[in-house]
């Protein structure tokens, strides 16, 4: 569904990425984790057609990603970022209805999809008409996640979607997001930090450093099996509120 | 995209329309301009009024500039008739040379287009001038006796300090010793003079106030100072196209005295007079024609200000809202331009705003045209680079957040970056509003009219309340636009 082939991408003369292939299979969710400037944010962009790899290639749903074809692809992408996005000088609503009403859907049919993603993603209808600094950031969140699945895209791309969300509402958050991606049957890419969201949401996990893949499984391989010293080190560095009493 | 377009085709349609206006209107009445100081305006408002008691149609640009900018505004053909002295011609002009009479002096002008009337009756000679008491204290009576005092401050009219037939020549012939030198405004050293800060000024030998503040006039015992023989200077070309305008002109060959002449600047100067009713009472007598003159009351004066400033400030203002921002938009889109546009725009603005207004003379001519389109370019530079950075400052994750969306550039630029930049825009035209406000004062130099009118005839006259007259409107205007753009700001720019 994505497929991502040997994409090499440096910033002034400094490399960072290298050579890094990466397919992620329909209605399957994938966790790219590492440390930061691993880059895990810059491979996601680079799928999303945001930035431009200097080699390789990304093929979206069999087709290579193209200028021409850009705008078409990623409206069959949903994206959903870090602290949401969101315009700060539009209302929740018009956030969610700005492609909608640029490929001229009807109103009717806009109203529709708002009220049936609201519900999905639990939040008042009443809250879409206030400004995006005046919602919690939990909502910020589920107004996004509204936004990203307006067109009912197949592919989901998620940039630390829960960084900055106090733990509770994540907790709920990371069960919602769960529910929507299998419900759907989605096809996701999620960046994340937290290990413990990583094994939650995704089918498998991709751990990188310095701009390569060091290591692709399941959540039990990647404990059980480390590929090396650096795994290891990264799986014990996840802290356990238990462990201290151990 | 069709709306850029639009206002793009508006914008050059505008400026043809505007030349072709100024070009079309040109041809039919005789342009009369004056220099800044009240005897030129007398001898323009005397001129004025007999042209149109003759029936001749009159453009009339008074205290429309210096020397300079008349001269080329009558080599160009912007005006057609100014008044001048021999001197001044010869010495500033034609960079001296010996002409015994005018009928000489005039196969000379002849190369230029331009013919001089015999002279009007009276030499207007330069001078140097010292309050009496202080004079005769120091025991001066010449110029020669300047060279014991070293220590005088003098204070001169810039234009004088910079002629050959003034204060460097002066120097030369003299030997005086370089001592201290003020440039300033020749109605303003009058008030220097009483106040003690300096010592010594120039003079014309007409002025009023040589009785009126006492004045000792050193003798030029070296006899430096050319003739300067009032004359009518103009376009040699209406001896064919207006005959009966030149036709007055020479009417007025002789007749005006010396006395005549200072009695009049006194009448205007000293005793606060219109100086367009001096010019009426003058021709009565002179001429025994009754002519017709409108005072302008503090009200007319106002209104007419007043327009004439908005309409300056308007335009120009309006022209470059309608140019910076899609140019600013361009210098945040395009990083191959972005910094030339921004070095371009930040040149103008460096350009003294005295200096952008005599540039745009040579180009555009005299009167409003040149004065808008120096306000015009000094507008740009807030407005293009606000506009610039409010784009630029807009945050990645959100310009991505709407690239991810599949919405192309131009509706991006249009939903998302414009509004979020509008605050930072806004601020910008906030800033252009008010510095063109204050700088469009200028314009009344170059003959563009608005509330630099008051002012300058203020500076001429000495009188406080005329410079307050233009000074107090221009203040609060600028205020007014401020704060009408905060009202603005609060009214589109409260969400967010």
């Amino acid at each position: 569904m994505i497929s991502l082939q040997n994409i090499n991408k440096s910033y002034n003369g400094k490399g960072v990425l290298h050579g890094v292939s990466l397919k992620i299979p329909k209605a399957k969710t994938v966790s790219l984790i590492g440390p930061s400037g691993c880059g895990k944010s810059t491979l996601l962009r680079i799928a999303m057609g945001l930035i431009h790899q200097d080699s390789g290639t990304v093929h979206i749903d069999g087709s290579e990603l193209t200028s021409q074809n850009m705008l078409e692809t990623r409206r069959k992408m949903g994206y959903v970022v870090q602290k949401g996005g969101l315009f700060p000088h539009l209302t929740a609503r018009e956030n969610c209805t700005l492609v909608t009403q640029y490929l001229n859907w009807d109103s009717e049919r806009i109203e529709a999809r708002i009220q049936e993603l609201a519900s999905l993603v639990k939040i008042e209808i009443g809250e879409l008409d206030r400004l995006p600094n005046n919602l919690s950031g939990g909502q910020q969140q589920r107004i996004s996640l509204i936004r990203a699945l307006m067109l009912d895209p197949e592919i989901i791309v998620l940039d630390e979607p829960l960084g900055s969300i106090d733990p509770l509402v994540r907790y709920e958050l990371q069960a919602d997001l769960k529910y929507i991606f299998i419900s759907l049957k989605k096809t996701v890419l999620l960046v994340t930090h937290d290990l413990g969201e990583a094994a939650y949401l995704g089918d498998e996990i991709v751990l990188m450093k310095e701009g390569n893949v060091v290591q692709r499984g399941s959540i039990q391989e990647i404990v059980k099996q480390p590929a090396n010293s650096f795994v290891e080190r990264f799986v014990n560095a996840q802290r356990s509120p238990l462990m201290e009493f151990d | 995209m069709i709306s850029q377009r639009r206002s793009v085709i508006f914008i050059v349609a505008f400026w043809v329309i505007l030349l072709t206006a100024k070009n079309v209107l040109a041809q039919a009445p005789v342009k009369v301009g004056t220099k800044l100081f009240t005897e030129s305006v007398i001898i323009g408002d005397i001129t004025q009024q007999l042209l149109i008691e003759d029936g001749v149609e009159v453009e009339f640009y008074k205290q429309l500039g210096g020397t300079r900018i008349l001269w080329n505004a009558l080599l160009s053909g912007d005006i057609d008739i100014y008044p001048d002295y021999t001197g001044t011609i010869i010495e500033e002009m034609l960079g001296g040379g010996e002409f015994k009479t005018i009928t000489e002096l005039n196969q000379k002008l002849e190369e230029f287009g331009l013919q001089a009337t015999q002279s009007l009756g009276f030499n207007n000679t330069y001078a140097l001038g010292m309050v009496k008491t202080k004079a005769n204290k120091l025991g001066l009576e010449s110029i020669s006796d300047l060279r014991a005092h070293p220590q005088l401050n003098y204070g001169f009219s810039n234009e004088f300090i910079n002629r050959a037939d003034g204060w460097a020549g002066i120097q030369q012939n003299y030997r005086l010793a370089t001592t201290s030198v003020t440039g300033l405004d020749h109605d303003l050293a009058y008030r220097g003079l009483q106040g003690g800060s300096i010592d010594v000024i120039d003079l014309y030998s007409t002025d009023a106030e040589i009785d009126y503040y006492k004045l000792k006039v050193l003798k030029d015992d070296l006899q430096f100072f050319p003739d300067y023989q009032a004359v009518i200077l103009y376009r040699k070309e209406l001896e064919t196209t207006h005959p009966n305008a030149v036709k007055i002109l020479k009417r007025l060959e002789g007749k005006i005295s010396e006395e005549e002449m200072v009695a009049m600047n006194a009448a205007v100067k000293i005793d606060g007079r219109a100086d367009v009713e001096v010019a009426s009472a003058f021709i009565q007598e002179a001429f025994g024609v009754q002519t017709e003159f409108t005072t302008s009351t503090l009200w007319s004066r106002f209104i007419t200000n007043t327009l004439g400033h908005l309409y300056l400030v308007g335009i120009s203002l309006g022209l470059a809202i309608l140019f910076a921002i899609p140019l600013g938009i361009i210098a945040a889109k395009i990083p191959a331009i972005e910094k030339s546009v921004l070095s371009f725009v930040g040149v103008l603005q460096t350009i003294p705003s005295l200096a952008l207004l005599v540039f745009m003379i040579p180009l555009l001519g005299i009167g409003a045209v040149p004065a808008m389109a120096a306000l015009f370019l000094y507008s740009l530079l807030p407005i293009v680079r606000n506009t610039h950075s409010g784009i630029k400052n807009i945050s990645t994750p959100l310009i991505e957040s709407a690239q991810a969306l599949g919405l192309p550039n131009s509706v991006i630029l249009k939903k998302i970056e414009l509004p979020l930049a509008l605050p930072t825009i806004l601020a910008g035209i906030k800033t252009s509003a008010v510095i063109n406000v204050g700088t469009a004062t200028l314009g009344a130099l170059i003959g563009a009219g608005g509330y630099g009118q008051p002012i300058l005839t203020g500076i001429r006259l000495d009188s406080m309340s005329l410079i307050l007259e233009g000074a107090i409107p221009a203040a609060v205007l600028a205020l007014l636009v401020q704060g009408l753009f905060d009202l603005v700001e609060k009214r589109f720019v409260v969400r967010g």
